[in-house]
């Protein structure tokens, strides 16, 4: 099973700058390192990263075999109204995991 | 005792070494060099002027595990509607392929920071370029020295 991990703040001020961290468990197999008898390891790594604030994309990022295993990133958002952060992962073959974190707004 | 194995060799001690030393020459997976970097950054933005400033990043000086570096990249930007960062992409002089990561900001995004960890393939200057919303470049380096390269051993 694939472990995911966020960081989100549970409440914040209206219009408050909120520090997010997202981290996903997965080999990020580069496809540059061999494997015991020689042979190259095929590349299987996640290629994108999305976070969506009600909908809203807020911030993505594209990963590329430079990004290290278990991929973490943390990043910020501009915090307007209750809502949720929902944080998607999709890898090369197009499989993707997801998770949320609700937020309440004052 | 003057006697000594056949083996051991001032020929053989010779030629094993040079053998040895040349193996570590020759690096396992090819890796991408300064003009590589360089023409994957005119292939991402063409011949558009790249203006050094505005973009911090923090990479440890010494990092002894090449397969985890954590990368701190920070872009001086108001983030309005009217002025904010794009994107930011991460390109390395040294690894397998010269573009690490590219990350989409929005003015959502309150302000333009981001920390990640990379593989890093050797000792090398990190290069990173913040593409503005008027289509401005601004670019950012940090040097780092890798004991353990990530690619190299299995």
């Amino acid at each position: 099973m694939t472990t995911i991990r966020l960081s989100v703040p549970e409440t914040a001020d209206r219009g408050e700058i909120i520090e997010m961290r997202a981290m996903i468990q997965h080999e990020m197999e580069s496809g540059f390192r061999f494997g015991p008898r020689g042979e190259m390891i095929p590349q299987d790594i996640i290629t994108k990263f999305e976070c969506f604030y009600n909908g809203t994309l807020v911030f993505s990022s594209d990963f590329h075999p430079g990004v290290a295993a278990n991929p973490i990133l943390k990043f910020y958002a501009r915090a307007n109204e209750s809502g949720s952060f929902e944080f998607v992962w999709t890898d090369q073959n197009g499989q993707s995991w997801s998770d949320s974190a609700q937020i309440e707004v004052s | 005792m003057t006697s000594r194995s056949p083996l051991i060799t001032r020929r053989n001690v010779l030629r094993f070494s040079a053998a040895g030393f040349s193996m570590l020459l020759i690096p396992r997976v090819a890796s991408a060099t300064e003009d590589e970097m360089n023409a994957a950054i005119s292939q991402m933005f063409g011949d558009r002027p790249i203006t050094e400033g505005r973009v911090s990043v923090d990479l440890p000086p010494i990092a002894e595990n090449g397969f985890s570096v954590p990368i701190d990249i920070a872009v001086d930007s108001p983030m309005t509607e009217d002025d904010h960062v794009k994107q930011i992409v991460v390109f390395s002089p040294r690894n397998p392929l010269p573009v690490l990561a590219q990350y989409h900001l929005t003015p959502m995004s309150g302000r333009a920071d981001v920390s990640a960890r990379i593989r890093l393939g050797g000792t090398q200057s990190i290069r990173v370029i913040a593409e503005m919303n008027d289509g401005t470049l601004w670019s950012g380096a940090k040097q780092t020295l890798v004991t353990l390269a990530a690619c190299v051993i299995d």
